[in-house]
């Protein structure tokens, strides 16, 4: 019998441990591996390409919006554009991103020869292609991609929704076993492969924020499954969560989405702040203020993001007691993010700075991030979001939390530790010019989206009233000056990969850190032993 | 805490890009056989697609599962990775956890807001406006529109079937803890007569779940369609006794694994492994008893 087969079989694949040979060559090297190192540069370069897709699809999105009137789409494929965009973004070029970051970088950090379960590992990232080729195929077929929005909501998503929604449904699914392992792996790792000595509290930052990040996954990804499967069972086999003439109700999908949804903006930004606390200190050549402090905050934010995913739902009819609760909830978060961002502030105080390219992206990240905060904190107050929800100001501010906040984070990091990976440094002068572009870009393109938001704009509109022009064409050019500035990161980091002066194992004076004890570019294989942390 | 053994760390594997394609092509299959259906084409070339898919996974759970098990078997793993494994397993429980919860959550707000709502009570009451005559109670004997959503005659009620469900697999729980115990105690034909019984009340638990559903698409017109009553019911159960379903799959491979001579009274992690896994069914079970037939 087949099973028994198995079992008997004689095929030995495993090799013992002590030969190690280099990396493979050829396209095998980078299916077959089960090196952090490789996944890591697979995910990142994943991400990057995605990053450029569904910054193709904003440049249509604001080719559409430069003017009033409609000249270069009709409505359907602009809906099909703003849908994409998100789930491309958020899905595709951020959380990828971080997690890229992560598998090069934690076992580096903390003392650990792979992560813990490298061969999953693998699956985790191969899966993401995979995901991206059925979700992007839906533009190719009948009924166009999806249409409804990134946030996918009930029922027109399931009763108005093109055909390809189921395609974009498993899509979600294949994505969330992707980060359900990735993050199952990320918190074996952390709890288990710490080199002796490395205590808890001693653990850097961004493994801190990892691990924070890790649980947050573990606990929602599962429920934007069910979300989803509730989905598929509405479109295709005539149940009715969502359909209050069976007895449903279309809040209810808006309650389990955000229940996911919320925790995932999180998940969004709690590596970014764990890569700043490790660049604000080596470029302030200080140690981080307030460690402890930083760590519970980021404990009391994951905490508190379970408890207020109704702040998405505040126009939708819910009893004003929850609307209550979900305001003061919200509110609360700003209290141990802004220990984060005084503690950040704290640390650079008569500290002896240099503004190299990570630590112009780390400090904007500061000020605009906390821009975004504010925005954030004027839409937790529930009769004040009645006149900002589904307007302007809403995209305005995820935007400033979202592009200055996690995505020059992840620019910041690659800055940061591109000489580590490549052991070559990135040209300073063309680093700047992107940060000083995409600084301007960014700002053009989405300061202007408070006021149209105020001014009453409503979201994912391809046309608008008239009013609004000159601050949509103000925006639009931003968000062009921004996009093809991110031609020249990818030159940047082609430039580097290729060659450049040579770094040192630790190119940063200021920098601290077990990564920075191996030499640059590292060993395949680093840390077979672990060394002894004081 | 020295360790003696360093931390084994896998060469190049082919197993994760064929799980990848397995489950690719599993996925687009079952999303292609969904679309045909609903545009009332054939979905021969889907099902195809996805039965292959199918076989490509069964290959690769073999295949991959099978590379651990021979590694282990080597000795090539230390105690920390079985702390890896623990951790693994654990946090993946917890995910199943947290999707059942999803599910849960959604017949709790139905139970306690949608249908009071739209029966007239309560904050938002106003909805008993849209369905009038609409009359709140659970089990939901009546929905909103019948047309749309033909309400079921009956529901099941706990004492019968449901209630010999619990029986069988809070004992099937004791089971295989009695069989762990033997395994620990070095008793090998002990673990075999007990892992038998285990998995014996599982099948049986299958069946008569399997029953039950014959019974209520049959005879009680209690379906999918039958309004939230039916989508939650079914959501719950279906989902609970898939999860039976793997669970029973994987205490059938380790008595396969025990009559191979694997497992020593010390290091049995996949037997654990199993075993935590059938007692998590076990939980949600007991959750689905009290919430989805009971109260």
């Amino acid at each position: 019998m087949a099973v028994t087969g198995v079992f008997m079989s004689a095929v030995a694949d495993t090799h013992a441990q002590d030969h190690h040979h280099g990396p493979a060559k050829g396209i095998s090297r980078w299916l077959l591996t089960t090196n952090h190192k490789d996944i890591g540069t697979m995910y990142l370069i994943f991400s990057f390409t995605m990053f450029l897709l569904g910054g193709t699809m904003a440049m249509v999105i604001r080719a559409e919006l430069f003017q009033p009137g409609l000249q270069i789409v009709q409505p359907e494929f602009f809906n099909q554009m703003t849908t994409m965009h998100g789930l491309i973004m958020v899905f595709g070029a951020v959380m990828p991103a971080f997690v890229g970051l992560a598998n090069w970088m934690l076992p580096l950090m903390i003392g650990a020869p792979d992560m813990a379960l490298p061969r999953m590992n693998n699956w985790s990232f191969w899966l993401l292609p995979c995901a991206f080729l059925i979700l992007v195929s839906t533009l190719f077929m009948e009924g166009g991609a999806p249409n409804f929005g990134w946030t996918f909501y009930a029922p027109l998503s399931t009763t108005y929704g093109p055909p390809s929604t189921t395609f974009f449904i498993f899509a979600v699914h294949i994505m969330g076993i992707s980060s359900i392992m990735g993050a199952i792996n990320v918190i074996a790792t952390i709890l288990n492969l710490r080199a002796p000595g490395m205590t808890l509290m001693k653990m850097p930052l961004f493994v801190w924020t990892w691990l924070i990040t890790a649980f947050l996954l573990i606990a929602v990804m599962p429920v934007l499954a069910g979300v989803v499967t509730m989905m598929l069972m509405d479109i295709n086999f005539g149940t009715s969560f969502f359909d209050a003439s069976g007895g449903g109700d279309p809040v209810l999908f808006q309650h389990v989405f955000w229940f996911f949804g919320h925790p995932e903006v999180y998940i969004m930004i709690l590596p970014a702040f764990g890569a700043v606390s490790h660049i604000i200190p080596a470029f302030s050549r200080k140690p981080l203020f307030g460690y402890a402090s930083m760590v519970y905050a980021v404990g009391a934010i994951a905490l508190l993001s379970f408890v207020v995913w109704a702040h998405h739902m505040f126009t939708v009819g819910i009893p004003i007691t929850g609307q209550v609760f979900f305001m003061y909830a919200t509110m609360l978060i700003a209290v141990p993010t802004g220990v984060k961002v005084f503690n950040w502030v704290a640390t650079m105080f008569r500290g002896s700075l240099s503004f190299e390219a990570p630590m112009l992206f780390a400090v904007a990240f500061v000020i605009l991030f906390t821009i975004g905060g504010f925005s954030g904190l004027m839409l937790a107050i529930a009769p004040a979001d009645f006149q900002y929800h589904d307007t302007y100001f809403v995209v305005a501010h995820f935007h400033y939390v979202l592009v200055p906040g996690a995505i020059f984070g992840i620019f910041a990091s690659a800055y940061f530790w591109l000489p580590k990976w490549t052991g070559h440094m990135y040209d300073e002068t063309l680093a700047k010019t992107h940060f000083w572009l995409s600084f301007i870009g960014m700002n053009l393109a989405f300061f202007p989206m408070h006021f149209l938001g105020l001014a009453g704009m409503p979201r994912r509109i391809p046309d608008y009233a008239l009013q609004f022009a000159d601050f949509n064409m103000v925006s639009s050019i931003g968000a062009f000056m921004f996009g093809a500035t991110q031609i020249l990161f990818l030159f940047i980091v082609v430039k580097c990969v290729r060659g450049g002066e040579r770094a040192a194992a630790k190119p940063w004076d200021g920098a601290q850190g077990l990564e920075w004890t191996v030499p640059s570019p590292p060993p395949y294989h680093t840390f077979a032993t672990p060394p002894e942390v004081k | 805490m020295a360790e003696n053994q360093s931390y084994y760390v896998p060469e190049q594997s082919k197993w994760p890009i064929i799980a990848t394609v397995g489950l690719g092509v599993t996925l687009y299959g079952a999303a292609s056989i969904m679309v045909n259906a609903q545009k009332g084409e054939s979905s021969t070339g889907a099902w195809i697609m996805f039965l292959i898919g199918a076989m490509i996974m069964a290959y690769i759970l073999f295949g991959w599962f099978g590379n651990v098990i021979r590694e282990s078997r080597a000795g090539l793993y230390s105690p920390q990775m079985d702390r890896s494994f623990r951790w693994g397993m654990s946090w993946f429980i917890f995910s199943e956890v947290m999707f059942f919860a999803a599910f849960f959550g959604a017949l709790f707000y139905v139970r306690v807001f949608a249908v009071p709502w739209l029966g007239g009570e309560g904050d938002r009451g106003s909805s008993n406006m849209l369905w009038e005559g609409f009359q709140a109670t659970w089990p939901l004997i009546q929905t909103p529109n019948p047309e749309a959503y033909p309400p079921p005659e009956a529901i099941i009620g706990p004492w019968g079937l449901p209630l010999v469900n619990t029986i069988l697999l809070v004992t099937s729980s004791f089971t295989i803890t009695v069989a762990h115990h033997a395994l620990k105690a070095g008793n090998r034909t002990k673990v075999k007569i007990w892992m038998i019984a285990t998995i014996l009340l599982a099948i049986g638990f299958l069946v008569l779940q399997a029953e039950e559903y014959m019974h209520a698409y049959q005879d009680l017109n209690l379906t999918l369609e039958s309004g939230i009553y039916g989508s939650t019911f079914f959501l719950l159960t279906g989902f609970h006794g898939a999860h039976v379903t793997l669970g029973t799959l994987m205490l059938f491979i380790m008595l396969m694994r025990i009559n191979k001579g694997h497992f020593t009274a010390d290091s049995h992690f996949g037997f654990e492994a199993a075993a935590w896994y059938w007692h998590f069914v076990d939980v949600v079970w007991l959750g689905l008893f009290v919430f989805v037939y009971i109260i």
